[in-house]
């Protein structure tokens, strides 16, 4: 009945929006009750298996005598962590002990991303080039990074460096920098509030030079006459900070690293488990990027090239300011999966004993027994960690994006 | 920054390499030529190389006299002393010498370990089968049952006069290429259902599939690893239970689907709409539609980076070492705990890679020319 009124009402609109709806037939002949029945019974089979497991699960947590729930977060975790960010002791809690590892997780991704990007650029910019010599030292050093697997990788370089001498014979190539199997140690110096200030002017002098060097461009638009950005910058990131460490006088005592037994005291090391996984994801990471940006430089047309040197513009200016914006786009999508790669492959932290988030859930959930919980919560940082990269390198690709007229 | 910019003046990034003009006709002119082109173009091209060219022979001398002049390539019976002396100046290739069987075939009873070798020869034949595009037809499919039931068979044995060995005598490349084919060979159809659900026009079945493949690519394969190892056991009622190689071959199954959804996913999209609604003029059902126009169509566009997506897996295999099970990587790290062999793993981890590197370089060499084959029938 109401379908009947419907489409007497509807027609014009009807044409507009495509075919109007049919009334469902209960038949099989039907697309839409056959779409329907599909659904019912997918869900349904899903829903069952859930169900099923989650019986089972709930049958043999009772069994066992496992607690359910977060409450063991709060509980003693009492567990040692080597190199923790944050002041950590085994007497704190679990809770405490998991941001802690998350901390060390955040800390090699980022560093891990930053280097690898630097590295993996330099190399795919070298596979390009024209001397011979280099451009096949750079794809032998892609192909046999992407074709070994990480774990072996991070085992060997783990094994490298271990092969330091040990502490008391430590290497020594500079004053005040030891390297041995204990990890890197460096001089460091005291920290006082008006270096925190200086560090501060620092940021901000870098933001302004930022914003100087575009206002600079953008009167170059205009009047054609370049100007120079360097000493400004000088200026504002290195005379400012400097002035106000000499304004606030702030002393430059420095702790040098001291040998205390077998080790050295003090707690600027970086350890070898950090180093070696640093290392291994740099340069595996690296490899992939390679290409990535080696098929960014390709996909940028030959005329572009041409018609920079034809405005007289440098080798350096036109990959700069020409090719690689245009091949950012290019590069910045598959860019993002390696990043997002890159912190995934930082689990493997485990195999060689760096505390990082999965290895850390992973003692709680052996202490603990509570498998669910501990899973649940490196599924859920990963999802978080891998959400915000996306997202922020979506909105960088939104903002490089070609802007079409 | 500027180091880039560096090197591009210096080198000249070179888009599209361009044409080389007729040299001279003489041998050593046309040489010269060369080198004049490619290595000492400019002067910071000519610094570049001399500083390559001396770090190059360097490596290369201490590479030689380590693995080669110095190294010690047999001691007898387990006495290390020779390999323990010749430490930091010498490579000590007896360890891969004195346990090569042990990595290939981890703890498999000894007389029986042609069985293994056997299974690893079948499955190398498969993908050489695989591989060739004559074979890309439906029987495929049948060579592959057969072949994966003719591997069941020889590694647990129990039937045809062949004595029964458990899973967890099973190591080495064996369970490497079992765990890599078997998550491949079920991972695929998976894969392939996912992105049809995913590209489906029901809602509910495409809302799990995003979320399947979503939130098992948004995790570390180790944390799926470590769920498998001890999640499983508390999903499956009391009684049963099944070890620790299946557990972690299903968590490389679900891994492997996830990712091959995405890819397959790929070509979908890219087919053209025309292709589909064509099938449905003809009348043709879903499956119909799908099994003979979409899928051949769409998989054959995404082949180079679904092959690139077996390499990854195939390293990935190696992630159960974490939890423990006897892979070849497991089976490396595992044959110097011994103390007598202890301090020589960096030996036992390049013959491993050797192996690796050999699987991945043939499969990555075989993409490439396949892309370029490809590309020169279809033109899209």
């Amino acid at each position: 009945m109401s379908d009947v009124a419907r489409s007497d009402g509807a027609d014009s609109s009807a044409a507009r929006r495509g075919p109007p709806k049919r009334p469902l037939r209960l038949s099989w002949s039907d697309e839409r009750f056959r779409g329907i029945v599909w659904q019912v019974v997918v869900v349904g089979l899903v829903l069952a298996v859930i169900a099923w497991l989650w019986r089972n699960t709930v049958h043999n947590l009772d069994t066992r005598n496992i607690a359910t729930g977060f409450g063991f977060l709060w509980g003693q975790a009492g567990m040692p962590i080597a190199d923790a960010l944050i002041p950590y002791r085994p007497g704190d809690t679990y809770l405490r002990a998991l941001l802690a590892g998350l901390l060390n997780t955040l800390r090699v991704a980022l560093i891990g991303i930053l280097l690898a990007t630097i590295l993996g650029t330099l190399i795919g910019i070298a596979r390009l080039s024209k001397n011979w010599l280099l451009a096949k030292l750079a794809a032998i050093y892609v192909e046999t990074l992407r074709d070994l697997p990480l774990l072996l990788q991070l085992l060997s370089w783990y094994v490298a460096l271990q092969g330091l001498p040990a502490a008391r014979q430590a290497l020594n190539p500079v004053t005040g920098v030891y390297l041995s199997n204990r990890g890197l140690v460096v001089p460091t110096l005291v920290w006082q509030g008006a270096h925190g200030w200086a560090l501060l002017v620092c940021a901000l002098g870098i933001v302004a030079t930022w914003y100087y060097h575009k206002a600079a461009l953008a009167r170059q638009m205009r009047d054609g006459q370049p100007r120079r950005v360097w000493p400004v910058a000088l200026l504002l990131i290195i005379g400012l900070p400097l002035a106000i460490v000499a304004l606030l006088g702030a002393s430059w005592s420095i702790n040098w690293p001291e040998l205390r037994g077998f080790n050295f005291a003090g707690d600027s090391v970086l350890s070898p488990e950090y180093v070696a996984l640093l290392l291994a994801l740099t340069t595996y990471t690296a490899a992939f990027i390679a290409e990535i940006v080696r098929a960014g430089i390709l996909s940028v047309s030959q005329g572009q090239w041409e018609a920079s040197s034809a405005l007289g513009l440098r080798r350096g200016l036109a990959l700069r300011r020409v090719v690689l914006p245009q091949a950012l786009r290019v590069i910045i999508p598959p860019m993002t999966s390696q990043y997002l790669n890159l912190t995934k492959n930082s689990s493997l932290a485990v195999a060689i004993g760096y505390q990082d988030i999965v290895s850390i859930a992973n003692t709680t959930l052996n202490q603990t027994g509570q498998a669910i919980e501990g899973i649940a919560l490196i599924m859920a940082v990963f999802l978080v960690v891998s959400l915000s990269i996306s997202f922020a390198m979506n909105w960088y690709n939104a903002r490089i994006a070609l802007v079409e007229r | 920054m500027n180091d880039t910019a560096k090197i591009a003046i210096g080198t000249a990034v070179a888009g599209v390499p361009e044409a080389m003009p007729r040299g001279p006709s003489s041998g050593t002119g046309r040489i010269f030529k060369w080198m004049r082109q490619n290595l000492f173009s400019s002067w910071l091209s000519a610094a570049i190389t001399l500083l390559l060219a001396f770090l190059i022979a360097r490596a290369l001398f201490a590479l030689v006299q380590w693995g080669l002049i110095n190294a010690i390539w047999s001691v007898p019976d387990g006495q290390t002393q020779a390999c323990r002396a010749a430490r930091g100046v010498g490579a000590c290739w007896a360890v891969v010498t004195e346990k090569h069987r042990f990595i290939l075939f981890g703890t498999y009873p000894f007389e029986e370990q042609w069985r293994p070798a056997l299974a690893i020869l079948i499955f190398i034949a498969l993908y050489a089968v695989s591989a060739m595009r004559r074979f890309w037809r439906k029987e495929l499919f049948v060579i592959w049952l057969g072949a994966l039931a003719v591997i069941g068979v020889l590694m647990w044995g129990g039937v045809f006069g062949l004595s029964f060995v458990p899973q967890e005598r099973w190591g080495g490349l064996a369970v490497t290429l079992i765990l890599a084919t078997f998550g491949l060979a079920f991972g695929f159809p998976l894969g392939i259902l996912v992105a049809l659900g995913r590209r489906s026009q029901l809602p509910a079945i495409k809302t799990l599939c995003v979320v399947y493949v979503e939130l098992i690519r948004g995790v570390p394969l180790v944390s799926l690893l470590f769920m498998a190892s001890v999640m499983f056991p508390l999903f499956l009622p009391d009684g049963i239970n099944i070890d620790k190689l299946l557990r972690a071959q299903i968590a490389i199954i679900l891994f492997a689907g996830a990712y091959l959804a995405e890819v397959v996913r790929g070509g979908l999209q890219a087919l053209p709409k025309g292709q589909s609604e064509g099938a449905d003029a003809l009348g043709l059902s879903y499956w119909q539609k799908t099994g003979l126009i979409v899928l051949p169509q769409a998989l054959r566009l995404v082949i180079p980076p679904l092959v690139n997506t077996f390499i990854g897996f195939f390293k990935d295999t190696s992630l159960v070492l974490i939890i423990g099970i006897f892979d070849l990587l497991t089976a490396a790290k595992t044959a110097i705990i011994e103390p007598a062999w202890q301090g020589f793993s960096l030996e036992v981890y390049i013959a491993a890679g050797v192996i690796y590197f050999a699987f991945c370089f043939a499969m990555s060499r075989y993409s490439q020319r396949l892309e370029a084959d490809l590309n020169r029938s279809v033109r899209r």
